[in-house]
């Protein structure tokens, strides 16, 4: 019974210092969190333009967790997550321009088009989706810890959903097979605060959602995922407890979407002043640009270096999603089967 | 001198209200800050600056209505800005709302040749499609339908590593119907998985560790509980290669036993074939008999496509010849015919295959041969075996223990239909379960299924006998 560890609220700060980081690092979370920003913010213009259809959900606010966590993971481990996913597959190293032309449904997108905002993958990044199913990351990210530990690999699945995803029953049938079979998983509950529009008090009776996993014996953590330096290093922990054996570990990322669930939200089941509030106070790149500065670690003018490169990504990013043409027909009827090899 | 758009809250929205500005002329803007919320009868949405620089022109006033999707609504003067912002007029404009791609043109319809009952992307049988040849006195042993799939199992276990089986009481209770008896002592826990009663989890389980490039063998108790899981087989097995342009695969197994059992009633009697088989990116096999069984799970584990399997519990303990060896492996997506007739053309599956062979030795008795085709694949289906049995029948009647709307049958129909529809001397006829759901009561699950003599009945109708 020892092993059975209480969820924990332990709001640890950093543990890690500027010089431990290095300049390069410090400056590598704040170009990896900007490039999310204006990323999805073109993306959201495109989208108003008529060149992104459907349904397409902004990371802007939440870009710390994605950085901060992917920081701290080691080669092969896995990433898996719902439909808020561009800002995780920029974290993962993949190209803004395949992502950007995913948006548009064009050749030149990761998936050639053929997934879409909700549906991006990377084999080479270990990034497996982009689902679209409230919820299904979650069994789905512990079937790639079971595949981990059957090899013996040593790797992690990090598996992200929101809030929302959190009552789903999938999520606890999933929680349940991780902690018995104490396979490898960390799993990161982006809470945003609200599930599309209802707000996490008017759809859980437990609002903790680091304490979701107490039934299951599996250890909890709160932290502040507005604060990238904080999300590495919960993240860290998370992962050694995973990796060792441990079994799996859940990280409560409180966290804020500025924009709407998707493009089309009412926006009234919160106040503008409630989303102005959280922007000013605790923006996380606001927050790491100015830590920055203060401790010298960086100038203004390397701060707008980087915003320019970020820009000019950005602008290409753009540019190749609207250029990029569209698929051959003949991609239709393509990969819906795997040719077999015999 | 940069133009702000309208923009679209949605595809649909064609035009909207600018409800008010937060920004005046004069006033810098940088990326991010709100500068106007819009509105629709549905939604509203704060229209945020994308580029930084001064308002010069606010080109539409507060309140203004109906105005068009991609209108400039603002105009920016380029500021600090970098030189090469993305440029924003020239944009397509609201008249011409995609890039590319007139909508017509990329119809399906006028991209597909000619219209195919599974349509291109669906696996067909190729042309040498063939069941392996049993080699001139290969031994042929009696065994059931329930350690024939075991022996594939264990089989395909022995030769590919990854391949594992997990699902309820498959392990230490030796498969609720012992169907993986044995498995747990040959390979361990670590390859023989008990879980919790839990398919939804555990399917999603399955589906990632195939994801991660593993061969996971789903067992599931019985198909009726697979509906808790259904949409990982679908949305997360079926779809994802598609939807990740390739990338990634789910080679898995679903199986276990499907239909009617014996007085178990409605919630534990279901036909699922044409469930699965509505799905593209799914493969649906439903064997017969043993050799079947053993030679299309064998098949089905190697195939690198999440394949569903459907087993029945009233053949578990049939017995029949299986050649002796570890390769007997079939095609998947052929069709067998089981006896050879000129009068009249039966499709079934499973259980029923048995059926239709009875009732054929009947219809043999009053003078009409029917041609027995065991479908074995139910997606992809084998039409041309079908097709070319109609041909020479010119009648046809299907067999199969679900619902008949928009069943099995239906489809085996519409394709005959299709490539046939000169050949056929009479209406088709379906066999298949009551319109209802399955009831306990013994002469009423009876009546309800179907019987040796209901499919006699039907080829004498089609026959025009009576």
């Amino acid at each position: 019974m020892a092993r059975a560890k209480q969820a924990a609220k332990t709001g640890a700060s950093s543990a890690e210092t500027v010089e431990s980081l290095g300049k390069d690092q410090l400056l590598g979370f704040y170009r990896d969190m900007l490039l999310i920003r204006r990323f999805e913010e073109r993306a959201g213009q495109l989208y108003g333009m008529g060149l992104i259809g459907g349904f397409c959900h902004l990371y802007i606010g939440q870009e710390a967790i994605a950085v901060g966590v992917q920081s701290i993971q080691e080669k092969g481990d896995q990433v898996i997550t719902a439909y808020r996913d561009h800002g995780h597959m920029l974290a993962c190293g993949m190209d803004p321009n395949e992502v950007m032309a995913e948006l548009t449904g064009r050749s030149g997108g990761s998936s050639k088009g053929k997934g879409g905002s909700m549906h991006m993958f990377s084999r080479e990044a270990e990034f497996y989706g982009g689902h679209g199913i409230v919820g299904a990351p979650a069994p789905l990210g512990t079937g790639l810890a079971l595949a981990n530990r059957y090899r013996d690999n040593g790797k992690v699945a990090f598996t992200y959903f929101g809030d929302g995803a959190a009552n789903q029953g999938q999520v606890y049938e999933s929680f349940n097979m991780a902690a018995l079979w104490k396979l490898p998983v960390v799993y990161v509950i982006e809470n945003n605060q609200y599930a599309m529009g209802t707000s996490l008090e008017r759809s859980s009776s437990e609002t903790h959602m680091y304490k979701r996993g107490a039934s299951f014996r599996i250890p909890g953590e709160e932290v502040d995922g507005m604060d990238v330096l904080a999300v590495r290093d919960a993240a860290r922990r998370a992962a050694a407890h995973a990796r060792s054996g441990e079994g799996p570990f859940i990280l409560e990322m409180k966290t804020y979407r500025y924009r709407g669930h998707s493009m089309s939200d009412p926006a009234k089941y919160r106040t503008r002043e409630e989303v102005d509030e959280v922007r000013k106070t605790r923006d996380p790149i606001e927050h790491l640009r100015e830590k920055l500065e203060k401790d010298g670690v960086a100038d203004e003018a390397t701060l707008k270096a980087i915003d320019a490169e970020v820009k000019r990504i950005v602008a290409d990013a753009a540019e190749f999603a609207r250029t990029s043409p569209e698929p051959e027909l003949s991609e239709l009827y393509t990969e819906v089967y795997v040719e077999a090899a015999q | 001198m940069t133009d702000i758009l309208m923009p679209a809250l949605s595809p649909t929205m064609e035009e909207g209200t600018l409800a008010k500005w937060h920004v005046k002329v004069g006033d810098t803007v940088a990326s991010g800050d709100v500068i106007a919320e819009i509105e629709t009868d549905k939604a509203t949405m704060e229209v945020e600056a994308v580029d930084e620089g001064v308002i010069e022109e606010l080109l539409v006033e507060a309140g203004a209505e109906g105005v068009k999707v991609n209108a400039p609504i603002a105009r920016l003067s380029g500021g600090a800005a970098p030189a090469k912002s993305a440029p924003v007029a020239d944009e397509p404009k609201a008249a011409e709302p995609q890039a590319s791609g007139d909508p017509e043109k990329t119809s399906p319809a006028e991209a597909k040749a000619e219209p195919e009952g599974d349509g291109p992307a669906a696996v067909r049988p190729k042309e040498a499609l063939a069941d392996p040849e049993i080699p001139e006195g290969a031994k042929l042993v009696k065994t059931t339908v329930r350690d024939a799939l075991r022996d594939a199992m264990a089989e395909e276990m022995r030769r590919d590593e990854t391949v594992f089986l997990m699902g309820e009481e498959v392990a230490q209770y030796q498969g609720a119907y012992k169907v993986s008896r044995g498995l747990l002592e040959e390979f361990g826990e670590r390859r023989v998985i008990d879980t919790p009663i839990t398919e939804h989890g555990f399917a999603g389980l399955g589906v990632g560790a195939a994801m991660a490039g593993l061969k996971p063998i789903v067992e599931f108790m019985t198909w009726n509980f697979a509906m808790q899981a259904i949409d990982h087989i679908i949305n997360s097995a079926a779809k994802t290669h598609y939807m990740s342009g390739g990338q990634i695969t789910t080679p898995m197994v679903f199986r276990g036993p499907n239909g009617a059992a014996s007085r178990v009633a409605a919630q534990h009697s279901q036909d699922f074939a044409a469930w699965y088989a509505h799905v593209p990116g799914l493969k649906v096999i439903a064997p017969y008999d043993a050799a079947d069984a053993k030679g299309l799970l064998k098949a089905a584990i190697r195939d690198p496509n999440p394949i569903v399997f459907l087993e029945h519990e009233m053949l578990y303990g049939q017995e029949f010849d299986v050649p002796e060896g570890d390769d007997y492996v079939l095609p998947i997506g052929l069709a067998k015919v089981r006896r050879t007739g000129a009068d009249v053309t039966i499709t079934a599956y499973s259980r029923m295959v048995g059926l239709a062979l009875k009732a054929a030795e009947e219809l043999a008795g009053e003078g009409i041969e029917a041609e027995v085709v065991d479908l074995r694949t139910i997606r992809p289906l084998d039409h041309a075996t079908i097709v070319d049995s109609v041909k020479k029948t010119h009648r046809l009647v299907t067999v199969e223990e679900g619902w008949g709307p928009m069943g099995v049958g239906a489809e085996v129909i519409a394709r005959v239909i299709e490539h046939a529809f000169d050949y056929l001397d009479a209406p088709p006829a379906r066999v298949c379960q009551e319109d209802v759901p399955l009831p306990y009561a013994a002469n009423l699950e009876a009546a309800s299924l179907p019987s040796v003599e209901k499919i006699v009945k039907a080829a004498k109708a089609v026959c025009y006998r009576s």
